[in-house]
């Protein structure tokens, strides 16, 4: 027994020592990066490297990005386009979540299987038809371009659908009782009693959006309306984007507010992501 | 995303307690409040996914007036193109590269964080913090530190006597960078995963195994942990594999499918038939063809899934 301390000593030290060297790999590039931002160029192509720049530049190059790209207004995008996003498919998808796990009618199970055959489809695979429809009434390059294919979500309904079914029938049984309709039984009920499933889902919904590239890439060419995604893109193109410091300047501003809401917020997302896609 | 096995059997509430009354009013609602959702399903979901199919059987560009049905032309064409056979064998190859790294990078994280509680909360948030960031913006971030000069990677390999690459431009590297960059966006998703299959483990099962005497790390690891995760395994496999499949943001952003084809991918593929070509139809042919594959492997997946719920 005398060597176990030492050993147990030795077994700790060697966990927090590879998982410093796992977090480097994780975290490096995130180091890089604000790193560069803060540089002049002449450091940033200097032969040897420091993380900490000798003559702080952080202010001209975020003042570069900030200026030459409407960074804020890719933000504010980014928030209108999850926003509207999030709230289209609650609207949409709770009612009828509420409804396949609740209520009896014919077709019923049709629909939910509808649900599941849904699931499997690819947004991506979707692309084509999505950017005919909306260029046939004209919407492509605008913000309804960005949301409406996203309004309808099979995963949304599935995910709430069995949220709702954990949700006691008596509960119901007893609100009809007190004369409550079936829509204020959604509005009072599922939704309060379903916080967690409408939280993961809307975890979910606006990491997805905000993050996407493949489809504002095709539905969008305004820099007015570019996602963040998009936007960081637009302003490496752009002339601005030849210099570094601002580029890593844009991409610590684009990153930023989907990190810290994470780690505000870590517990729950973290839950809330591996409930869902486990259970 | 996920299908589980479902108790469709069980009826939702017992039926004798109600009238008849009831009963058409409670489908009068339920058809009112999926009407929405059974709407855009058709018009946004399903619709589209079948004229995707008609799409690929017509020589339809966009923004032409005329079309017309031309059989498997599209399809044809595509199995004669080698770009086409370029694409599939490097998403095969970035999926072979991306799914064992991300897997067993997450798995070892994941066992190694819940082997003590010292700053388990502060590791998992560091390593899941590449899943939370804009993928485009970090690829820009990763072209850097791959730049062949002022890269990071090159500048650390110098420091111990390596001559580096310029690893996007080169044809034998560009497509084994973009695995690296896809296993560090990833990992920690499947290390949150494995946290959470690790949590499902009963105490009791290792204290069964200390007394029969396997009570050494590897031990417990070999007799109990890695069984027991046999399922979540399979599963975080599959999911990797899907999400492999849709690499996207880093080919478009880093190396636009070269150098010569070295790291076109099929969804970069598609993009670039269907939207800077415009070859409708072609693109559609790409689409159903990945479309096919993305349900093989869904389907896989709920069928184990399905197993899994079994197996517990």
């Amino acid at each position: 027994m005398a060597h176990s301390t030492p050993r147990r000593l030795a077994g700790r030290l060697a966990r927090h020592v590879l998982l410093v060297g796992t977090a480097a790999f994780a975290l490096l590039p995130f180091i890089w990066m604000v790193s560069l931002s803060l540089k002049p160029p002449d450091e940033i192509f200097q032969a040897e490297f420091r993380l900490w720049p000798t003559t702080f530049a952080g202010i001209e190059n975020y003042g570069v990005a900030l200026t030459a790209a409407p960074m804020f207004r890719f933000l504010l995008n980014g928030l209108i386009i999850c926003t509207a996003i999030f709230t289209l498919q609650l609207l949409v998808c709770v009612p009828c979540a509420y409804a396949l796990a609740k209520l009896r009618f014919h077709g019923r199970d049709t629909l939910f299987s509808a649900v599941l055959v849904g699931l499997l489809v690819p947004p991506q695979a979707l692309a084509i038809p999505h950017f005919v429809m909306l260029y046939v009434f004209g919407l492509l390059d605008t913000y309804a371009a960005l949301i409406l294919p996203w309004v309808i979500s099979a995963f949304g309904i599935f995910l709430l659908r069995q949220f709702f079914r954990s949700i006691p029938d008596d509960l119901i049984h007893a609100a009809r009782l007190d004369g409550l309709g079936e829509f204020e039984i959604i509005w009072r009920i599922m939704i309060p009693m379903s916080a967690p499933a409408l939280a993961a889902f809307g975890i979910f919904s606006v990491v997805a959006h905000w993050n996407d590239l493949f489809w504002p890439l095709i539905a969008v060419r305004s820099e007015e309306i570019s996602t963040p995604a998009l936007g960081i893109l637009l302003f490496r193109d752009d002339e601005a984007g030849q210099f570094l410091g601002p580029l890593m300047a844009g991409a610590v501003i684009i990153v930023t507010p989907l990190l810290l809401g994470f780690l505000f917020a870590q517990r729950r997302f973290i839950d809330g992501l591996a409930v869902t896609i486990t259970k | 995303m996920s299908v589980t096995a479902l108790d469709e059997n069980r009826p939702v509430r017992p039926p004798a307690r109600e009238s008849a009354a009831t009963r058409s009013s409670e489908a009068k609602v339920g058809w009112f409040t999926v009407s929405p959702a059974l709407a855009l399903l058709i018009g946004l979901l399903f619709g589209p996914a079948a004229a995707v199919v008609l799409f690929s059987l017509t020589d339809w560009q966009l923004g032409s007036t005329s079309f017309q049905f031309i059989g498997f032309t599209n399809f044809t064409a595509l199995f004669d193109d080698p770009t086409f056979w370029k694409a599939l064998g490097n998403t095969l190859l970035y999926v072979a590269l991306v799914v064992p790294g991300t897997v067993f990078l997450g798995l070892v994280v994941a066992l190694v964080i819940e082997a003590s509680p010292s700053l388990r909360g502060f590791y998992r948030a560091m390593h899941f913090l590449p899943v939370m960031s804009t993928m485009s913006a970090m690829a820009i971030v990763w072209g850097t530190m791959l730049h062949p000069t002022i890269g990071l990677v090159n500048r650390a390999l110098a420091a111990v006597g390596i001559t580096g690459m310029n690893w996007l431009r080169d044809e034998s590297t560009a497509l084994i960078a973009l695995a690296v960059i896809g296993i560090w966006q990833g990992f920690g998703f499947a290390m949150v995963l494995f946290v959470s299959g690790l949590k499902s483990i009963p105490q009791q099962l290792y204290d069964a195994a200390a007394i029969d005497g396997a009570d050494g790390i590897l031990d417990r690891l070999c007799i109990v942990t890695l069984p027991m995760l046999g399922p979540v395994i399979m599963f975080i496999v599959i999911l990797t594999a899907s999400r492999a499949f849709e690499v996207f943001d880093s080919v478009r952003v880093l190396t636009q499918g070269g150098p010569n084809y070295a790291s076109e991918v099929l969804l970069h593929r598609l993009y670039t038939e269907s939207f800077d070509f415009l070859r409708t139809g072609y693109g559609a042919a790409l689409t159903v063809f990945y479309l096919a594959i993305v349900v093989a492997l869904t389907l896989t997946q709920a069928k184990l899934l399905e197993r899994r719920v079994h197996y517990a």
